[in-house]
């Protein structure tokens, strides 16, 4: 494959996911501790992000490569006001591939575009977090055994959540049903119920999920934020609404699972992390293999 | 060009360029964007011109001057209906209609404050949306500025 960045979800085909797909269940089966020997990957973390930065190191590390970079622009020279661009320009000189997070949304594109090395997006303000989304669906195959067919109930934050908004982009390609559940004030924005709509897929929405939750193959949980709610009083009346307690598991399919990008705050009540169906620890797992495919993919090297 | 009364209410001119059908409340948008304000030709222009199509409209008679198309389609997005005639000896010899490009690169502003282009020395660009109204879907950030939001750098 021709390298090119991975900036959105979107730059992905069907058939491209489904490639990365398998080859993170190829890295997962048969480690290759030396297929990265001799190259260098610079993570630049313009803001802490300790999960995700840990995870993609940690895949480099797993095929034998070299990562160097920054986390937090504070200790950097970017405190010293230079621009993404000098910045980049400079890094690609001294690397292989960059992975970059930061807070402004369009940073990894302009980064990709400036770079002379592939760019890989590893989160852009609100706006994509490729890496995530391609994690989550090496996560629901993994368990699934398929992505063909499946029902993927989302839950929370539908409005402002990217990662629910790049997994559906990314799911519309599987005939997937979609349950949103969400309060009102956080709705899943037109935008993407217009794209399920134009190729004729189903979505439902809801207030609440207790009582449609046996239909689920994928339980997908993110947080309801306070801050989000112009009025604090809404807040307090559904906060509850949107917790996952053990004991709604009880008439769930066999092969469901619970999904969540973490880190979680009180959204997945902690007495449902026994259950077989909680499966956000072993998801985490899955961003290394996720990430190696990534990385090999791009650097041609797969 | 017919000759009608209202399209006299402001005066002919005998060489030059006829700007026509632009949103009355858009005029000095598109003063800006064109850099009339900068020209030293005689210019002229009335606005809140009765209009089928717009409502009120705009229209600007620039003296001596020939726009290309280019500069129509920089208008094009805050006045998409805009015809642009070139007169000699009081005669249209030529019109063109504005047409919207499918890009639009370095005269919007995104309306996403977070947005790398908001905070960075970095070129605008937006994919051209077109349903009834305009909106641009920033390039960088994915957001969608409408009509109502667009700013001209
Ligand atoms: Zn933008």
């Amino acid at each position: 494959m021709k390298y090119k960045s991975l900036v959105s979800i979107n730059d992905y085909s069907k058939k491209e996911i489904l490639r990365i797909l398998d080859l993170a269940a190829e890295f997962e089966e048969h480690p290759q501790p030396q297929l990265l020997n001799g190259k260098v990957v610079a993570t630049l973390f313009y803001e802490p992000s300790t999960r995700t930065r840990l995870s993609f190191e940690s895949a480099v590390n797993r095929l034998g490569g070299r990562v160097f970079g920054f986390t937090d622009s504070s200790s950097s020279s970017v405190t010293k006001g230079e621009t993404i661009k000098d910045t980049i320009k400079t890094v690609s000189n001294y690397c292989d591939l960059i992975v970059i997070r930061h807070p402004l949304e369009g940073s990894a594109l302009y980064a990709s575009e400036e770079a002379t090395v592939p760019v890989i997006n590893a989160g852009d303000g609100a706006n994509q977090h490729p890496t995530q989304t391609l994690l989550d669906l090496y996560s629901i195959k993994k368990t699934q055994g398929t992505l063909e067919d499946l029902n993927i109930f989302l839950v929370g934050d539908l409005k402002y959540g990217r990662t629910v908004h790049s997994l559906l982009m990314a799911m519309s390609h599987f005939n997937t049903t979609f349950n949103f559940i969400s309060p009102k004030e956080l709705n899943m924005p037109d935008e993407y119920k217009l794209h399920l709509d134009k190729l004729g897929l189903k979505y439902y929405e809801h207030l609440d999920f207790t009582e449609i939750i046996s239909r689920a193959d994928i339980v997908y949980m993110t947080r309801v934020q306070k801050e989000r709610f112009s009025d604090p009083m809404e807040y307090e009346k559904v906060k509850n609404v949107y917790v996952l307690k053990n004991s709604m598991l009880e008439n769930t399919k066999s092969n469901m699972k619970v999904l969540h990008p973490l880190p979680r705050v009180n959204e997945i009540h902690t007495d449902v992390d026994k259950n077989k169906k909680a499966y956000y620890f072993t998801q985490a797992l899955n961003g290394v293999y996720a990430r190696q495919a990534i990385i090999a993919s791009i650097l041609g090297l797969k | 060009m017919k000759k009608e009364g209202k399209q006299l209410s402001v005066s002919a001119i005998k060489n030059g360029t006829v700007i026509d059908h632009i949103p009355a409340k858009n005029l000095f948008k598109v003063i800006s964007i064109l850099g009339l304000d900068k020209f030293d030709n005689q210019i002229t222009f009335g606005t809140n011109l009765d209009s089928k199509k717009l409502g009120k409209k705009a229209i600007i008679k620039v003296t001596e001057k020939s726009f290309i198309d280019d500069d129509l389609n920089r208008i094009a997005l805050i006045a998409p209906e805009a015809k642009l005639n070139i007169i000699k000896d009081y005669e249209v010899v030529e019109k063109y209609s504005a047409k919207l490009p499918e890009e639009i690169i370095g005269i919007a502003k995104c309306v996403n404050p977070k947005c790398i282009t908001n905070n960075e020395n970095v070129t605008t660009r937006f994919l051209v949306l077109s349903d009834n109204n305009i909106a641009l879907k920033c390039h960088y950030c994915e957001k969608i500025t409408d009509q109502e939001h667009m700013e001209i750098q």
